[in-house]
């Protein structure tokens, strides 16, 4: 792997709270290299968003980073002030949020939100921002950009809306895009189009994309490198290829049952039982132990990290198990 | 304490479930809510003990002496214990007319916060359950009058009673006018409130059941739309209450409310400005003027903390 | 945008006419025109032609259309008080009303926004705290006790500034104004903070709450991912957006301060309406009630009608009708 563009070493965040210090994310390690897809999985509250948010310098008061390191293209930016972190966001890392309705600022035209964008990130005039609104809207897919642009957001539908934040994001270039949930909130038969284009136009200008989402059939179809997160961790990661078909923590292998194979024989979908435990009352040892088929005491006792398990890596006693024994 | 209360398997007291409540527990977090129910409480008690407290009863002119008027307070050099926050040009004892006058603006508060309560819930049910020209009618009164401040309505229904009382009575009659100024001037939020819950409840299933069954209008609107209206309510009384002295001092002070006769706290300041130029405003103006402030400014507190306490989304 | 338009104006025309009814009540019903017009010696017979050659026996609705076609041209009667023509009495109080009035406005919102934009982005620096403390104060203290104590202060113990009156005023026409003379600005500024204390907390209070709620909204989330400067995403998209509500709300607090006006007037003695309505609800004079309750609506219609314009002018959900008339009315 050549240098990666965004490196992620033992990130741990934490939120205060009146009862105590919650950590929401506990040494989070990964790395994206240039123009690679990495997804990131889990179910709502692993994490997954936090990372993103982390990652772009937006979390939300009062959580914060409190260890670890973040590396951009060689250089440090989790402790970088905040006009240097801003030029930073939207310039070399973009981000698109989960709902395209409420993304849009609903008193400025599509154009005047694309334009002030593109002037504070590459300096061009007004007659130049337009001309390059024009071009992004068209290459979004948006139809009679001409017409469009100077429309307001209530005009556009939820689709459409999608497209005109990915224009956003994508309007200085940048070399990564942090895509936070980009279809969750839109109809079914959008979703696919919408990830068709995200994953086109990444790739022709060669973005690298962390994709945060909850479904696993648009990480298959989309990710080269896929990130397991449980409980403010990340317990598998590795190729999609290999994570999809041979998961080796048990928990990425229930998330894999629940995706519904279209064809497949399976009589019914395989379910995890329980629910993920809330932050501030993680269990000891393995988080994911009350809820695992396989776990034993070593599981109870000592919390694994993430180590090399078959061509992924893991966060699981069975396979230090199987390695000693 | 909650699990413990059950645990000994018995159904805790009122008092004990007050003690275990959120609303309580909200209530104990906040000190300055706890300072503001506690100077409430100190000023409410001492108005309503008036005639018990207050050293002097400023209402019998045969014990003054003008002799006393315009004594300072007692910690001044030629001040006078018996009268511990001086005397004004009368002779009469400020701290007694603070008492008594508080007396009145509460009286007047409440009693047109009541007044307005009745009237509005009333209305608002009537609204709510008849619907077509009734609801019209009378949401479209309360629009109008919504546009207007509180203050301007009040000033205009005192005056409107004032042209149709006989002048000589005015003296006597102008409790009882204030307070009727002051609650058609706030009973409008009490009716949109319960219009609303009205509305509400009355789509929901079990009540249409209970319609269709011949449950009386009545009966249903006791049973199922007040309660859910309870908790506003309470907090557009509480707000209210402070905004209604606030308004009857406005009217005392502007020579339209009680008279001197009868002086409510606005009405002794209304005396005191009178003192602004001579050095008495120090206690004549300044004690029901703290008072009065004080009065408003606790209820108002208390107000801000139940609208938060009941409302935890606006947290 | 004209059905918009007209909608507003037919709403405006019948709030007009519902307090024009109450005022036409008051006036024919509640003060009898004829008592107050003639002495205690005049015979039953003479009243009673009286009352004929002034209408006051035709139709009532027909007495209603006279007496809202006569207030069209600001003839109201005669005042008991001064017996003098209502219009003419208004017509020299309004403009020390007017005056204080806007001068209390534009304080009001001069101090009330900025404080409520710092107040909102700085949620708990120290300066914020102490500006939201004391606006709870400014909130509960009556007006008449905020300009007592600062006659107290400005006037009596330091003697900086006129405690009553309105100064030296110059005639502009029909118009008199205070703006033009040291003495009549000096006199202005007590009266003008006191007016303006009340509104300016609420607004300030008003603009924080909504700048906290929109700064929580994705669109300034991804205004900053974007990475526009700060000063563009507080000022250029959540203040922008904060500002929506707030209009129509203070747009009604703004009409608001010509009827607070009144408390104001009283404890400085400004020679205007507000000082002259007290007088009025004192003496029972009917006529100069109905005519300021009039005038008062109209200022009041008229500044709703402004708000809803500049609402219309602001918000693009409103502007643009989108297809399929999802608007029905």
């Amino acid at each position: 792997m050549s240098q990666p563009l965004l490196e992620v070493e033992h990130l741990r965040v934490e939120i205060p709270t009146r009862r105590g210090v919650l950590t929401a994310l506990d040494d989070v390690s990964f790395a994206i290299a240039p123009g690679e897809v990495l997804g990131v999985v889990g179910e709502s509250g692993a994490g997954k968003s936090l990372t993103g948010a982390a990652v772009i310098g937006l979390l939300e008061p009062p959580a914060r980073v409190a260890g670890g390191r973040i590396g951009f293209a060689g250089r440090r930016i989790d402790d970088l002030a905040d006009p240097a972190m801003r030029r930073l966001r939207g310039k070399e890392i973009g981000a698109i949020f989960q709902d395209p309705l409420t993304s849009l600022d609903p008193l400025y035209t599509i154009g005047s939100q694309l334009a002030e964008t593109i002037r504070v990130h590459l300096g061009l005039g007004r007659a130049g921002a337009r001309r390059r609104a024009l071009e992004l809207l068209n290459e979004v897919g948006i139809p009679a950009p001409e017409r469009r642009i100077d429309q307001y957001p209530h005009q556009f539908s939820g689709g459409m809306r999608q497209r005109v934040v990915i224009a956003l994001a994508l309007a200085a270039n940048p070399r990564l895009v942090i895509a936070d949930e980009p279809t969750t909130a839109l109809d079914v038969s959008i979703q696919a189009q919408i990830i068709a284009l995200l994953r086109r136009l990444t790739r022709e200008h060669g973005t690298a994309v962390m994709l945060v989402t909850h479904d696993m059939g648009v990480i298959a179809e989309t990710a080269d490198r896929v990130a397991v997160m449980y409980a403010g961790r990340i317990v598998e990661i590795g190729a999609v290829r290999d994570v999809v078909l041979r998961p080796q923590h048990p928990y990425t292998a229930g998330l894999m049952g629940a995706i519904p194979v279209l064809g497949a024989r399976r009589e019914r979908l395989l379910q995890i039982d329980g629910a993920m435990p809330r932050l501030g009352a993680i269990p000891g040892g393995c988080a994911f132990h009350p809820r695992c088929a396989h776990a034993f005491d070593r599981c109870r006792s000592e919390r694994p990290e993430l180590l090399p398990a078959g061509p992924s890596a893991a966060a699981c006693w069975l396979h230090a198990e199987a390695d000693h024994g | 304490m909650a699990s413990e209360a059950a645990g000994q398997g018995r159904r805790p007291g009122v008092l004990r479930r007050l003690a275990d409540s959120d609303l309580f527990w909200s209530f104990r977090r906040s000190p300055v809510t706890v300072a503001a129910a506690a100077v409430t409480l100190l000023l409410v008690l001492g108005a309503v003990l008036a005639p018990v407290v207050a050293p002097h009863n400023p209402y019998d002119l045969a014990s003054l002496n003008l002799l006393d008027a315009r004594n300072p307070p007692a910690w001044d050099e030629s001040g006078d214990w018996s009268f511990p926050l001086g005397t004004d040009d009368q002779g009469r004892d400020v701290l007694s007319s603070i008492l008594y006058g508080m007396r009145l603006s509460l009286f007047v508060g409440g009693a047109s916060v009541l007044l307005a309560l009745a009237l509005g819930v009333g209305l608002g049910l009537l609204a709510g359950y008849a619907g077509g020209w009734v609801d019209m009618l009378i949401m479209r009164i309360a629009d109008v009058q919504l546009s207007f401040p509180a203050i301007l309505v009040a000033l205009l229904v005192d005056g409107v009673a004032r042209s149709l009382l006989p002048h000589e009575r005015q003296g006597d009659t102008a409790l009882y006018v204030v307070t009727l100024a002051i609650a058609s001037s706030i009973w409008v939020q009490f009716a949109r409130t319960v219009r609303g819950s009205t509305l509400v409840e009355r789509s929901k299933e079990y009540v249409q059941a209970a319609r269709i069954i011949g449950v009386h209008p009545v009966a249903i609107a006791w049973r199922h739309v007040l309660p859910n209206a309870l908790g506003p309510v309470l907090v557009i009384a509480t707000i209210n209450l402070a905004l209604a002295i606030l308004t009857e001092a406005s009217l005392s002070f502007l020579g339209l409310g009680l008279p001197a006769t009868q002086p409510s706290l606005g009405t002794l300041i209304r005396i005191g400005d009178g003192f602004i130029f001579s050095g008495e405003w120090r206690w004549i103006l300044l004690y029901p003027a703290i008072a009065l402030a004080g009065l408003t400014l606790a209820i108002n507190l208390l107000g801000d903390w139940l609208r938060d306490a009941l409302n935890p989304k606006l947290r | 945008m004209i059905a918009f338009i007209l909608r507003r104006l037919v709403q405006s025309v019948a709030v007009m006419l519902t307090v024009g009814c109450i005022a036409f009540l008051l006036f024919r019903y509640v003060g009898d025109p004829v008592n107050n017009m003639v002495g205690q010696d005049t015979s039953l017979a003479d009243r009673a032609l009286l009352r004929q050659q002034l209408g006051l026996t035709d139709p009532a609705a027909l007495q209603f259309a006279r007496f809202l076609g006569r207030a069209a041209k600001g003839d109201f009667g005669v005042s008991y008080q001064y017996a003098r023509p209502v219009g003419e009495i208004i017509a020299e109080r309004l403009p020390a009303t007017l005056e204080l009035s806007i001068v209390a406005a534009l304080l009001a919102l001069a101090v009330g926004v900025p404080m409520g934009v710092y107040t909102g982005l700085h949620r708990t620096g120290l300066l914020s705290r102490l500006v939201m403390a004391f606006s709870l104060i400014g909130v509960s203290l009556p007006t008449f006790l905020i300009g007592i104590l600062l006659i107290v202060v400005f006037s009596v113990e330091l003697g900086w500034l006129p405690s009553f009156g309105r100064g030296a005023v110059v005639a502009l026409g029909w118009w008199t104004t205070g703006l033009l003379t040291a003495s009549g600005l000096k006199s202005l500024i007590l009266p003008a903070i006191t007016l303006a204390l009340f509104q300016m907390t609420l607004i300030m209070r008003l603009v924080r709450a909504e700048m906290l709620e929109v700064l929580r909204t994705d669109y300034i989330k991804f205004a900053r991912a974007r990475g526009l400067p700060n000063r563009l995403v507080n000022f250029g998209h959540a203040l922008k957006n904060a500002l929506v509500p707030v209009i129509t709300i203070t747009g009604l607090q703004l009409g608001a301060i010509i009827a607070f006006a009144i408390i104001t007037e009283t404890v400085f003695q400004w020679p205007g309406m507000g000082f002259l309505i007290v007088q009025a609800i004192g003496f029972a004079d009917i006529p100069v009630m109905a005519a300021y309750l009039m005038l008062v609506a109209f200022f009041f219609v008229a500044i709703n009608l402004i708000v809803d314009l500049l609402y219309y002018a602001v918000d693009p959900r409103l502007r643009i009708e989108r297809g399929g008339g999802a608007y029905g009315l």
